[in-house]
C-alpha cells in the first residue's frame, strides 16, 4: 500500500446509485422506446424433445401488426457461427449444435423454433399463438443419474452418448483402510435465477451496418466479442451498452439467443428491435443453476483428522452448452475439502445432457454445490465418530497461510478458527442448546436444531495462466482507467459491469482515498463497450478483487507521474517528495506542497511540464490478478420446526465473514444478505420441478417460491479480517460467499432439530413434505 | 377501444385503450411512466406496485378500464419537489435498494402499509410485504428502512 491515509475506504458511504433508481428513473431496457421499435416474439417449443416435421407461418404473417416471421430454417445462413461455449472443459468433450432457433428438432421445453416481428408487444404475443408448428414428440432424458446410464434415451442422437465429459482431478489416494469411512448421496435440484428484471433487448441498426445493442447483461464486452463472432461481424461494428441492469447472480452472464436474434434482425429489417422476456418464459429460456447429484467420501482417523476426500460428481449441462455451462462444476474443483487440511484428494465430474434448460453460473456456481456436501458430510462424520461437530470442524482447520492445499492451489491468507470464536460468541450456542434441550424434554411440536457452514472459497475470476490452463477461452485480467481532469474531477473507466453492487460508490471511494479527493468529485462510467473498450465484466466475485486492483494500479500510475510532474516545479527531486492523501510535500520542508489536483492542471495547461512528458494527467492499468480471492467464515442457523406439519422456519441466522479489507461496509453488509438469502432459498424452497416428459411443472413466480420478507429473519453479521495478501489493498470477493455457506446450515439445522427422532438426512429444498416424510420414516 | 379518464401523479389523463390493457401498460406505454417496472406474468412480485386510490395495488392485476376514475401515484409522484418521499429517504440512508428493479413497487408498498397504519412492527412489515420480492437485499435492509419511516423503534 501507498502512503496513503484511509478516510473513505471503510466507511458506510451511502450510494451514488441510488436516487435515479429510487425516483423511478432507471434506464433498464424495457424503459427504451427508440423511434420506430418493432417487437420480437419467440416461438417456443412445448415439448422437451421432438422433431420439427413443419413450420407453417402463413397465418401469423397475415395477422395484424406483423412485420415479418422467421423459422429457424429461414435464419441459418445469417449465422457464421454456432452458439458459443467458451469453455470446452476437456479436448474430447461432446458439444451439439446448437444454433439461436432451433432448425429440425428441439432439445428442451422452451427452446426457440420462429421468431414473430410485430408493430407492438400485443400484435407480437397474438400472432404468435398463429404459428403452426408440428412436431413428432420424442423421449426426453431427464435426471443426471438416467442421463449418465448407457443405452438409454439420448439428448442428441448424433453424439452417441449424454455424457458431455468426464474430468478428473485427482491427488493422492484414497484411503479405503482408513478407521472411519463416510459416504452419502446429495442431490441438488435444478435452480431457477429469478432475477427480477427479466432479460431483455434492443438492437438499433446504425448507419454504415453499424449495430448498437442495448442489453440487461452482466457481460457487454464479452457480448460484443461473441456476438460479432457469431454474426460475422468486425468487432468494431457493434457497441454494446449495459444500461441498469435488474440483477444477475450469473443468469445475464451469457450469450443468449435472443440478442443473436436481435442484432441479425435489426440488420435485416432496418429497423430497432426490442425483445423484452416474460416471467414465465424465463423459467425456461434463462439459464438454470446446479442440478447435482454427488457422493462424497471422507475418510479419518478415529481421533477425526480426515485423511482422504472423494467426490463423484454428475452434473446436468441441460440441453446444450452455453457460454460456460460445462465449466461451472469445474469452479467448484478445488474446494471439495473446505477449509480443511485434506491431504488426499479426488474430485471426478460426469457432465451429461438432458433435456432441460440449459445450466450456467448462478451465485456462487460449482461452490455452493462444493461446500454443501462437505458440510453435511462434516456433521455426518462428526455423528460416526461420536465427536462434537465444532471441534471435528477445528481438528481439521488449514492454519498455516500461505496454504498449497492438495488440489493444488495456494490459499494465500484466513483465520478460520478466528470466524469461528466470534460466530460461537456472537450465537451464544449455550442458550440456544438449553432451550432446545427443554423442547426435546418437554416433546413440543416445534423443536430447534442449529446447523453450522465454516466455509471458504475461491473467486476473484481469475488468473489468466490459470484459466488458460483449464481451457477457459479468455483470461480473467480487469481494466480500468483514471482521467484527472483539469478542473480536479477525476472520471473513471471501469471493465467491471455493476448490477447492483454499486462499483460507482465503491470505486469512487477507492479513488478518494488513493489521490485525495471527495467521493463526490468522482465519476465512474461503466458498461458501455465505446467508453470502456476493454473488460471482463462482472461475475464470479471478481469486480473488486480484479478490478478494484486494476483501479488501485492506475491510481499507482497516476501518482508517479504526477510525482514528476510536482518534483519538476517545486524544483526538488522526485525522491525527496512525501505522498499522503492526494497531496506532495517536500521532505523538510512541509510548506511547499502540491496536490494532485494542482499537478492535473498543470498536466493539462502543459506550460511547465519535465522535458518529454506527455500532457495531461492520466492512466490506464490493466490487472492480472496472481491468485484467486480466498474468503471464508462461519455461518450458523437456527431453525425451528414444526414436527406435526414439517414446516420449517429461520429463527435466527448468524454469519461471520472473513472479507479482507472491506471498503464500503454497508454494500458489503448487503451483498451478505442477498447471498445468504438466495441459500436460505436453495435450502428450503427452491427447485425446478420437471416431469418425466421434461415439462417444467414449476415456470411461474406463482409456482417457484422465491421467499418473501414473511418467510426470512433478520440477519445478524459480524466480520473477522484477514487481508488478502494477493490484492494490492487487502479486498477480497464477497458476492456470493452468503450463498456458498448458508444452504448446508440451514439444512444441518434442520437435521438437527430432528436428530432426537433419528433423522440424518433430508434432500433439499427441505419442504414441509419432505421433512413430513423424514420424521415419519424416522419412526419407522 | 374505450375511453377512460386516468388523474396519475396530480395530472388528468384522457384515453383511449384496449378493453385488455392492463393499468401497468397504460401507465408504462401510453404515460411514459416507466419507473413501475413489470418482473413477473402472475401477480407475484409486485414490482408493478402503484397507490390506486390511495391503497397499493398490483398494476398488473388491474385492467386500464377498470380504473377508470382512479387517482394514481405511481413512484415518479412520490418525491415532493427535490425532497425524496421520507420511505424512499430510509431506502436510501439504510442501503435497501441493490440493482433497483423492485425498488419502486417496494417503496410504493411500504408507503400503503405505514398510510394504511400496519407498519406496527418487524414482523409487521415483513408480512405486510410479503406480496414485493426481491432477489438482491434478502428484505433485511428494506425491513429496517420501512421500520424507520413509519417510526417503528430499532
Amino acid at each position: 500500500m501507498s502512503a496513503t491515509e484511509t478516510r473513505h475506504i471503510g466507511t458506510p458511504l451511502k450510494r451514488k446509485e441510488d436516487d435515479p433508481l429510487l425516483r423511478g428513473r432507471g434506464t433498464y431496457v424495457d424503459n427504451f422506446d427508440l423511434p420506430g421499435t418493432v417487437v420480437m416474439t419467440v416461438v417456443r417449443s412445448p415439448y422437451a424433445h421432438a422433431r420439427i416435421t413443419s413450420i407453417d407461418t402463413t397465418a401469423a404473417k397475415a395477422a395484424p401488426g406483423v412485420v415479418a416471421v422467421f423459422t429457424g430454417a429461414d435464419l441459418r445462413d445469417d449465422w457464421k457461427a454456432a452458439m458459443p461455449c467458451a469453455w470446452p472443459v476437456t479436448e474430447d468433450m461432446k458439444s451439439p449444435e446448437h444454433y439461436p432457433l432451433a432448425v429440425s428438432e428441439v432439445h428442451y421445453q422452451g427452446d426457440g423454433v420462429a421468431v414473430v416481428i410485430a408493430d407492438t408487444r400485443a400484435h407480437a404475443i397474438d400472432a404468435a399463438e398463429l404459428v403452426d408448428v408440428d412436431y413428432e414428440v420424442l423421449d426426453a432424458v431427464v435426471g443426471v443419474e438416467a442421463a449418465a446410464q448407457a443405452g438409454g434415451t439420448l439428448v442428441h442422437e448424433e453424439l452417441g452418448t449424454n455424457v458431455c465429459y468426464v474430468w478428473p482431478l485427482e491427488s493422492g489416494a484414497f484411503d479405503e483402510g482408513a478407521d472411519v469411512i463416510v459416504k452419502h448421496r446429495y442431490v441438488q435440484p435444478p435452480l431457477i435465477p429469478n432475477a427480477i428484471e427479466p432479460r431483455g433487448v434492443v438492437a438499433r441498426p446504425e448507419p454504415g451496418g453499424d449495430v448498437t445493442l442495448w442489453s440487461a447483461t452482466q457481460v457487454p464486452h464479452i457480448l460484443r466479442l461473441l456476438t460479432a463472432a457469431t454474426l460475422g461481424m468486425p468487432e468494431t461494428k457493434l457497441r454494446v451498452i449495459a444500461p441498469d441492469v435488474g440483477g444477475g447472480f450469473g443468469s445475464k452472464l451469457d450469450v443468449y439467443a435472443e440478442e443473436l436474434l436481435a442484432v441479425a434482425l435489426a440488420r435485416r429489417l432496418g429497423t430497432p428491435v426490442k425483445w423484452i422476456e416474460e416471467r414465465s418464459e424465463n423459467a425456461l429460456a434463462t439459464i438454470h443453476g446446479r442440478d447435482f447429484v454427488t457422493t462424497l467420501e471422507l475418510a479419518a482417523t478415529k481421533e477425526g483428522k480426515i485423511t482422504a476426500l472423494r467426490a463423484n460428481v454428475v452434473a446436468s449441462m441441460g440441453a446444450y452448452l452455453q457460454l460456460v455451462t460445462p465449466g461451472i462444476p469445474l469452479l467448484g474443483a478445488w474446494i471439495y475439502a473446505g477449509p480443511y487440511a485434506i491431504p488426499n484428494y479426488s474430485v471426478t465430474f460426469t457432465g451429461v445432457f438432458t433435456n432441460t434448460t440449459p445450466t450456467d453460473a448462478y451465485r456462487g456456481a460449482g461452490r455452493p454445490e462444493a461446500t454443501y456436501v462437505l458440510e453435511r458430510t462434516m456433521d455426518l462424520l462428526a455423528l460416526e465418530l461420536g465427536m462434537d461437530r465444532i471441534e471435528l470442524r477445528r481438528k481439521n482447520f488449514i492454519t498455516e497461510f500461505p496454504a498449497t492445499i492438495a488440489s493444488g492451489l495456494t490459499i494465500d491468507n484466513g483465520d478460520y478458527h478466528a470466524s469461528l470464536d466470534r460466530l460461537l460468541e456472537n450465537l451464544r450456542l449455550d442458550e440456544l442448546e438449553a432451550e432446545q434441550q427443554a423442547r426435546r424434554d418437554r416433546g413440543d411440536v416445534k423443536q430447534i436444531g442449529i446447523g453450522f457452514s465454516t466455509y471458504n472459497e475461491m473467486c476473484g475470476l481469475a488468473p489468466s495462466r490459470i484459466l488458460g490452463a483449464i481451457r477457459y477461452a479468455a483470461g480473467g485480467w480487469e481494466t480500468a482507467t483514471i482521467r484527472c481532469l483539469p478542473t480536479g474531477t477525476f472520471q473513471v473507466v471501469t471493465g467491471t459491469s455493476p448490477h447492483g453492487q454499486g462499483h460507482e460508490t465503491a470505486w469512487s471511494q477507492i479513488v478518494a482515498d488513493q489521490l485525495g479527493c471527495d467521493p463526490s468529485e468522482v465519476e465512474v462510467l461503466h458498461g458501455d463497450t465505446s467508453i470502456s473498450p476493454y473488460g471482463l465484466d462482472t461475475y464470479g466475485s471478481r469486480s473488486l478483487p480484479v478490478g478494484g486492483a486494476a483501479l488501485w494500479s492506475a491510481g499507482e500510475k497516476i501518482i508517479e507521474k504526477a510525482r514528476e510532474i510536482v518534483a519538476h516545479q517545486l524544483e526538488v527531486s522526485a525522491e525527496d517528495l512525501d505522498y499522503a492523501s492526494g497531496t506532495f510535500t517536500v521532505k523538510g520542508s512541509p510548506d511547499k506542497e502540491m496536490t494532485i489536483k494542482g499537478a492535473a492542471w498543470a498536466a493539462f495547461a502543459a506550460h511547465n511540464l519535465p522535458d518529454g512528458m506527455e500532457p495531461n494527467l492520466e492512466a490506464t492499468a490493466t490487472y492480472d490478478p496472481p491468485n484467486f480471492s480466498w474468503p471464508g467464515g462461519a455461518h450458523a442457523a437456527v431453525v425451528e420446526v414444526d414436527t406435526e406439519t414439517g414446516d420449517a422456519r429461520l429463527i435466527r441466522y448468524v454469519a461471520i465473514d472473513d472479507v479482507g479489507t472491506v471498503v464500503n461496509p454497508l454494500i458489503v453488509d448487503g451483498q451478505v444478505h442477498g447471498g445468504i438469502t438466495q441459500g436460505i432459498a436453495t435450502a428450503l424452497y427452491e427447485e425446478a420441478i420437471y416431469d418425466e416428459d421434461g415439462n417444467l411443472a414449476n415456470g411461474t413466480l406463482a409456482m417457484y417460491l422465491v421467499p418473501s420478507a414473511a418467510e426470512l429473519p433478520s440477519y445478524e453479521l459480524d466480520r473477522t479480517e484477514s487481508k488478502a495478501t494477493d490484492h494490492p489493498f487487502g479486498a477480497k470477493g464477497v458476492g456470493e460467499t452468503g450463498t456458498i455457506a448458508a444452504a448446508p446450515a440451514v439444512i444441518n439445522a434442520v437435521i438437527d432439530a430432528l436428530a432426537h427422532l433419528g433423522v440424518t438426512d433430508i434432500q433439499m429444498p427441505a419442504t414441509p413434505e419432505r421433512v413430513w416424510r423424514a420424521i415419519e420414516e424416522a419412526k419407522q | 377501444m374505450r375511453e377512460i379518464t386516468l388523474t396519475v401523479n396530480g395530472a388528468r389523463h384522457v384515453l383511449e385503450v384496449e378493453p385488455r390493457d392492463l393499468l401497468v401498460h397504460v401507465l408504462r406505454e401510453r404515460l411514459s411512466l416507466t419507473g413501475t417496472n413489470v418482473g413477473c406474468d402472475t401477480s407475484s412480485c409486485g414490482a408493478c406496485t402503484v397507490l390506486l386510490d390511495g391503497v397499493s395495488a398490483k398494476s398488473c392485476t388491474v385492467l386500464g378500464v377498470q380504473a377508470d376514475g382512479a387517482e394514481i401515484t405511481t413512484i415518479e409522484g412520490l418525491a415532493s419537489a427535490g425532497d425524496l418521499h421520507p420511505v424512499q429517504q430510509a431506502f436510501h440512508d439504510h442501503h435497501a435498494l441493490q440493482c433497483g428493479f423492485c425498488t419502486p413497487g417496494m417503496v410504493m408498498a411500504g408507503v400503503s402499509l405505514i398510510d394504511g397504519g400496519e407498519a406496527t412492527d418487524r414482523d409487521a412489515i415483513r408480512a405486510g410485504l410479503e406480496g414485493n420480492l426481491c432477489r438482491c437485499t434478502g428484505y433485511h435492509n428494506i425491513v429496517e428502512a420501512v421500520a424507520e419511516a413509519a417510526g417503528v423503534a430499532s
